[in-house]
């Protein structure tokens, strides 16, 4: 704990901040994006913004693997789960997330869907290790940094002859999201900065970055998630912009090397293989942006083992998700926000967990805009 | 305990519950007569009635119930059974009121233990006898194995609430301060790092307790209190949204003000959990004058169960009733209400 302390000691963020407002320079204004929820959560749960000048801005990135995921591959958890009658376990952060139809892992457990909450992968192979004659199936998501521990328990299942394991993948690619958000397809970008993800980046390695600063022509600085992280990899970026260079910065070397963890990259690429197209809540289809279990583990594959029919979701049409993203709008600007759309009742991408750009506003800052908040009613009801 | 006894002995050391223990026949009163009248008996219960009959003094009597489903219902520092009494003598004392009786709503699973029924019953017969209250009157109830978490407990109580003392949750008034009598989040984390057996250097004990003695002397030293709550689920930040909402003011904390133990925040670091947010059993956040506040500190704190009070932060004029708090860091944080349980991130 003194570890965690030392990053968030109140008067070297005093100083931090002093220093950014030294170096900021008033007639510019500063869009940093922050990919990672981690970030997000850090920069809310820590007020972070009223140590910063005015004219530093915060644009909330795509960077948490719950917002992103689609309601049709809960749809199609939920209807693998039932074809298998399956112990299906999963994070708590996923149990909540809208599926089609006001549906959820939560309602669907609630019907009595044999659905548990683990904290981590191997918790999912224990369990099919005590209830050998139940098919147990794992619900895998994240980002790179989530994906090595999958590969494990894919090869730790085959090791131990577990008839009745398998894994429904739904790992996303760090790099195909930062594409999307740099190489939208009106070629408008919002974004002057980036503060690069934490943890995903001790995975992938801080070289990965290069041909985005370079192509687009923005500075990325990979930050720590604690508070004084943040700070110092903003006086980075600032000063990078005020000079007008764009290289990759690693603030979080503790942590973080040029090359990653290439243990970790090899048991990914024994597992898993790139696919064709993933659908993004929020960022729509994106190629090259997911894996898959590759052919020579495709027996451990849920989605080959049971196919079930893929739903066709369209997200709401008012809902303002895919720019606030990529920073064109705020939280506010969305018709939806904090009437229809609230951290109960999450109607998009970035309302759906803490850490997404909406929950975020609404949980943490939503004082600050005296105006323009309402109270939302206290029961929202929009599917029938 | 009667000294006159027909029922057959209960082999508490091997049996476990059935059926019958819930049927209401010869062993429901083998159950009630060697586990529950002999851990929890007083010659109110021992009147073997249906229903337990008592005079009542003048005065105003408060009355409040708690269903308690913890699991596991053995945790570090105490069970569902102490939890069971403390709960809702807390409720009671909140009004400040001076608590009398419990009722207790057993629900067992078919297959539990007897010999843990009768650790947990043991433990309420402690906790009520030291919250001086006493158990009046109950009822015990089997499911089939698999419909239940082991035990359920139910627990009503009634109190008399002493003249002159008027304590509500809409008396908060702009200027007020606000006290928190120590640590916060160690009974979740308690329960929580139990549950998912997480090992921390220093043991995370729950703080369950039951705290009419710390009330009592702090009405008896500040008769201008204006209300008291013990923030139990959804943690400190949810009773200070609460007390806003009904006061109809804003409130404003202070993050470094808050007690936090050292151990109980790796645990929500671990976890990805607020503490903010954690449930607590043994304390209570009150708001007084200011005027007050800071001699109420001192009594609060000559008290066992408030050694660690705290003067958190201050009552403030808000139409919409938010709670924000200023961070370590030295910004502004909005304190909102929880959306769900709080659930553990993953990235
Ligand atoms: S408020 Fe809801 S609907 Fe609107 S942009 Fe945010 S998440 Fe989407």
């Amino acid at each position: 704990m003194k570890y965690i302390s030392e990053f968030r000691d109140p008067s070297l963020a005093q100083a931090l901040a002093k220093a950014i407002q030294r170096e900021s320079d008033p007639s510019n204004h500063y869009r940093l994006m922050e990919f990672c929820g981690g970030h997000t959560h850090a920069i809310y749960r820590y007020g972070l913004k009223d140590l910063l000048p005015d004219n530093v801005e915060f644009i909330h990135g795509p960077g948490c693997p719950v917002c992103v995921l689609p309601a049709s591959r809960i749809d199609q958890a939920i209807k693998i789960q039932s074809k298998s009658d399956a112990i299906l376990c999963t994070y708590a952060d996923l149990m909540r997330v809208p599926a089609t139809k006001g549906h959820s892992l939560l309602k669907a457990k609630a019907h009595g869907a044999d659905i548990r909450m683990v904290y981590s992968p191997v918790d999912a192979l224990r369990i099919s290790q005590q209830e050998p004659d139940r098919e147990v199936i794992f619900f895998a998501l994240g980002f790179e940094t989530t994906t090595p521990p999958t590969a494990v328990i894919i090869k730790a299942a085959e090791a131990l002859g577990l008839k009745h394991f398998s894994v429904f993948c739904n790992h996303v690619l760090t790099p195909a999201a930062l594409e999307a958000i740099l190489n939208p397809p009106d070629q408008q970008i919002n974004v002057d900065g980036f503060i690069g993800p934490s943890h995903v980046s001790t995975i992938i390695g801080s070289d990965v970055y290069k041909p985005f600063a370079r192509q687009y022509q923005k500075p990325i600085v990979i930050a720590g998630f604690e508070p004084l992280d943040i700070l110092q990899s903003i006086l980075m970026l600032i000063k990078q912009l005020n000079k007008g260079s764009y290289t990759v910065e690693n603030q979080y070397k503790r942590a973080v090397s040029s090359s990653g963890n290439t243990k970790a990259q090899m048991l990914t690429a024994e597992v898993f293989d790139v696919v064709d197209q993933f659908t993004w809540r929020g960022l729509g289809e994106l190629p090259d942006s997911a894996l898959r279990i590759n052919n020579r583990y495709k027996y451990l594959d849920a989605e080959e083992k049971f196919p079930v029919e893929m739903t066709v979701v369209s997200e709401h049409k008012h809902c303002l998700c895919p720019s606030v993203i990529r920073g064109r709008n705020k939280p506010l600007d969305c018709k939806l926000f904090a009437k229809a759309c609230t951290p109960e009742n999450p109607l998009g991408a970035c309302m759906v967990s803490s850490e997404g750009a909406c929950a975020a506003y609404w949980s943490y800052g939503r004082f600050k805009d005296e105006a323009a908040f309402q109270p939302a009613p206290q029961e929202v009801k929009i599917y029938k | 305990m009667t000294a006159f006894s027909p029922y057959a002995p209960l082999d508490i050391k091997h049996g476990k519950v059935n059926m019958a223990h819930g049927s209401g026949g010869r062993t429901s009163a083998q159950l009630i007569e060697h586990l529950f009248k002999k851990h929890l008996g007083n010659e109110l219960l021992n009147q073997n009635n249906d229903q337990a009959l008592f005079e009542i003094g003048a005065g105003r009597m408060v009355m409040t119930t708690d269903s308690h489903v913890v699991s596991p219902l053995f945790f570090p520092g105490g069970n569902i059974g102490s939890l069971a009494i403390h709960g809702t003598v807390n409720d009671l004392v909140m009004s400040g009121a001076l608590p009398l009786y419990l009722s207790a709503g057993f629900i067992l699973e078919e297959g539990f233990p007897l010999i843990a029924l009768e650790e947990i019953v043991i433990s309420m017969a402690r906790a009520a006898d030291f919250a001086s209250v006493k158990i009046i009157t109950g009822d015990t109830k089997v499911v089939e194995r698999g419909k239940g978490d082991g035990v359920y407990i139910n627990t009503s109580g009634v109190g008399i609430v002493p003249d002159g003392v008027h304590l509500s949750g809409s008396f908060a008034q702009v200027g007020d301060a606000i006290l928190l009598s120590g640590s916060i989040g160690d009974h979740g984390t308690a329960v929580l790092s139990s549950r998912e057996n997480l090992e921390f250097e220093t043991e995370i004990i729950s703080d369950s307790a039951s705290l009419e003695g710390l009330v009592k002397i702090m009405i008896d030293k500040t008769p201008s209190i204006r209300c008291m709550r013990d923030p139990t689920r959804g943690g400190l930040a949810c009773t200070l949204n609460e007390l806003a909402l009904q006061s109809g003011v804003g409130i404003a904390i202070e993050e470094k003000h808050i007690p936090i133990k050292p151990q109980v925040r790796a645990a929500c670091e671990l976890l990805g959990l607020d503490p903010l947010y954690i449930a607590n059993e043994g304390k209570l956040v009150c708001i007084c004058p200011a005027a007050a506040a800071e001699e109420l500190c001192a009594t609060m704190r000559s008290h066992p169960l408030g050694l660690d009070s705290q003067i958190i932060g201050l009552v403030t004029k808000d139409e919409r009733c938010f709670v924000q708090m200023k961070t370590t860091l030295g910004g502004m944080r909005m304190v909102d209400w929880l959306a769900a349980e709080q659930l553990p991130r993953i990235c």
